[in-house]
């Protein structure tokens, strides 16, 4: 199967190494990977923010470029960000080509997990990785795709995982894009409810579909010199025992919790 | 009564998260009504399909509301009820202070009513010298403590034992006591001798037949039936949008709103009240009065995007559900609509130029969708609410009234040089580069820390994001570059 990877602004910029599993993934369950460069962002953070003509236009962008991918399908490591592809029609309200564009194009983008076990029928990747992890069920994967038992079903085949179905996985973590910023004490006081559920649970990562929620999730057990440490689920779906000791470390934090790209 | 407004949403929110008695109130709402609805949802087995019912039912009323609210006028008056028309919250008023002032009625009591409240009625009421009389003990709690409901369902959640216990003692001269039964039985004594020497009661209503003319009015503590049959002059305030068509259609709604409001599974008591009584010697009122009211609503019905906030049925669910709700309580958003649908509505009936922020008080997490009843898409109305803050309009939604909406200027120069920028995968590459660079001051062990005044000022994102919470830099080689490097070998 050939996808064509939405890598995500995020992802590109902060979380590099989410993109790279995710393509060591993808590989792995047998896919040919293409990755078209001209792409930046699917315009989310303006289309959320309320600015829909600037959103439109990177939407418009968007679309003309994953259309000339002629790919099976567009894959992304985002919940988020592949629901807002979903929710490209929404901006062409009077324009019924455009909007025809967006939904076909819509119809062929899958958030990682979901392409993985709705579409490939691929449970096991061969990771591994000791420890207690719990799961953050980030909202737009859940609520708007309907994505809850595929990564679950992911993780148990990872040998040498425990899996910790946390309290609240699927209430939010506060990040709502640029609420994070506009109202963060909110955001924050949200967001240690998560906090205080994942310390009680005694993992040693927090896994999630969405680099947007294990930022905000990572900024304040960093904040907090916690123990945990937070990982995408492609960086989890990665790892190999046969990579010796780096099954056993999320790719991009050290022994000492620094920061190794 | 000082209340706090729309205007000052991220002042109040910030005050409720430092009201540690309000938050362990809030959480223990969360936990109970999120417990009791989960419960008693599995005591039916067609539950999504109530819900399609439901919402079908609401659109087909909404995309005919003329037609169902004549039937139903018509059909109320056949029955002996009197119908009056309130264009607006004066207007309701107005008819409401007339009426008893007719009738020179000046012992009011009064049943929990969320359009009253939404009008200010008590407040108009005092104003002429009238004092009604809260009988739902939630409400009633309020009104002794001249506060607005901070919540649709169970307006005094925002209140501890000891602080309802303690406002009973001032106000009613009670023995200092933290025994619930006994607040409740001198709450109980003092609203029976109210009942019995009153002259009006007024009422809301939750739904409107159409088919009958009948109004149903739901409750657990018995007051809404002493409210509405000993008085002689009963009035109910009624919003145009709780018409319904058929009276079978009140089966479906009558599945979903108890379990959603209360985790119950159907209410201690439903009155339905068709016009007045057939004899002159029965009990009960001798006038039913009916007031629909608009408010607003008509202006809502108008447009194709938010007519669907109309559907909702009071239910309370959606601010149950919300984490932002359950953080701040019901006053931070300044109206007597709090929570999501209260974010939807509020901006509508009182103009988004008084209520920009609410539209952006979510994380846009969903919850809410997933348990209203009547399926109204919440996230869907917010960002469209969002769109119209963010263009500075004020006439193309439901607002009519001609405020300018703050222009956020910095906000609007961001975004536009995002688009720009990003259009462009070469200028999108630079400005990683560019932050790269910028970023070494502030990266120290491999993450950015609290950041210091001056970059908060010139980057506010970035310093309302780390004052709580350490940022992750840009990577020193981002994903496409790395893309690049391996085809770059591969191809060697």
């Amino acid at each position: 199967m050939r996808v064509s990877l939405f890598i995500t602004c995020l992802v590109d910029q902060l979380w590099p190494s989410v993109g790279t599993s995710t393509v060591e993934v993808l590989r792995r369950a047998g896919c040919e990977v293409v990755f078209d460069e001209r792409q930046t962002c699917c315009g989310q953070p303006a289309f959320n923010t309320g600015y829909r003509r600037e959103a439109r236009k990177l939407a418009m962008r968007f679309i003309e470029i994953f259309e000339e991918a002629k790919a099976d399908a567009i894959v992304s490591p985002s919940g988020s960000c592949t629901a807002m592809v979903h929710h490209f029609h929404q901006l062409f309200p009077d324009d019924e080509p455009w909007r025809k564009r967006a939904e076909a194009l819509a119809a062929k983008t899958y958030e990682l997990s979901s392409l993985l076990i709705n579409v490939l029928g691929a449970e096991d990747l061969g990771a591994s990785f000791a420890g207690r992890i719990g799961w953050h069920d980030a909202c737009h994967g859940l609520r708007d795709l309907g994505v809850h038992s595929e990564p679950r079903r992911l993780i148990r085949n990872v040998r040498g995982v425990e899996f910790v179905e946390l309290q609240n996985a699927d209430v939010c973590c506060g990040f709502g894009g640029t609420f994070s910023v506009k109202y963060p004490e909110i955001s924050v006081a949200i967001l240690d409810n998560k906090i205080d559920a994942i310390e009680k649970a005694e993992v040693r990562a927090i896994v999630s579909g969405d680099a947007s929620c294990l930022m905000q999730i990572g900024g304040r057990l960093s904040r907090n010199n916690s123990a945990v440490q937070v990982m995408h689920l492609a960086e989890l779906l990665a790892s190999r025992e046969d990579l010796g000791a780096q099954a056993s470390l999320p790719a991009n934090r050290g022994e000492r919790g620094l920061l190794k790209i | 009564m000082s209340h706090l407004t729309t205007e000052t949403f991220d002042q109040n929110a910030r005050e409720a998260l430092n009201d540690p008695q309000l938050r362990t109130a809030l959480r223990k709402l969360a936990r109970t009504f999120g417990d009791r609805r989960q419960a008693v949802l599995e005591s039916v087995d067609d539950w999504e399909d109530l819900r399609e019912k439901a919402r079908a039912i609401k659109d087909d009323t909404l995309a005919h509301l003329d037609k169902y609210l004549e039937a139903f006028a018509d059909n109320a008056e056949r029955a002996g009820a009197k119908i009056h028309w309130a264009r607006d919250a004066v207007e309701a008023c107005g008819i409401v202070i007339r009426l008893l002032n007719e009738r020179n009625a000046t012992n009011i009591v009064k049943s929990k009513s969320m359009a009253t409240e939404e009008i200010h009625l008590n407040d108009a009421l005092e104003a002429v010298g009238l004092e009604p009389v809260e009988t739902d003990l939630g409400e009633w709690i309020i009104q002794l403590a001249h506060e607005t409901p901070s919540h649709i369902v169970v307006p005094a959640i925002h209140k501890s034992k000891k602080q309802i216990a303690d406002l009973f003692v001032e106000k009613l001269g009670i023995e200092p006591t933290d025994d619930v039964a006994t607040l409740t039985s001198a709450a109980r004594r003092i609203l029976r001798r109210r009942f019995a020497e009153s002259h009006v009661g007024i009422s809301g209503v939750n739904f409107g037949v159409a088919e009958t003319g009948t109004i149903l009015i739901l409750e657990n503590e018995g007051n809404v039936r002493l409210t509405t049959s000993l008085p002689k002059v009963h009035i109910a305030l009624m919003g145009i949008e709780k018409v319904i068509p058929r009276f079978a259609d009140l089966d479906v709604f009558l599945k979903l709103l108890p379990r959603s409001g209360t985790g119950q599974k159907l209410t201690t008591y439903q009155s339905l009240i068709t016009g007045v009584k057939r004899d002159a010697t029965d009990e009960g009122p001798d006038e039913v009065h009916i007031i629909l009211m608009d408010n607003g609503r008509s202006r809502m019905l108008g447009h194709p995007v938010t007519r669907q906030s109309l559907a909702c049925i009071r239910c309370g669910a959606c601010l149950n559900a919300c984490p932002v709700y359950q953080q701040i309580g019901g006053h931070a958003y300044g109206s007597v609509y709090p929570g999501p649908i209260g974010a939807v509505i509020t901006p509508q009936l009182i103009g988004i130029g008084k209520a920009s922020q609410l539209p952006y008080a979510s994380s846009l997490c969903g919850a809410c969708r997933e348990v209203c009843p009547v399926k109204i898409d919440i996230p869907e109305l917010l960002l469209h609410l969002r769109s119209e803050v963010a263009a500075g309009m004020m006439g193309s939604s439901a607002s009519e009234h001609n405020q300018p909406v703050k222009r956020k200027a910095m906000e609007r120069l961001a975004f536009r040089l995002y688009a720009f920028a990003w259009s462009s995968p070469a200028l999108y590459e630079w400005g990683i580069r560019i932050g790269r660079l910028l970023q070494r001051f502030a990266v120290k062990e491999g993450r950015i820390g609290k950041v210091g005044g001056f970059v908060s000022r010139v980057v506010p994102p970035l310093g309302a994001w780390t004052s709580w919470r350490d940022a992750r830099p840009i990577a020193p080689r981002s994903f496409r570059e790395q893309w690049r490097e391996r085809k770059g070998r591969d191809a060697a």
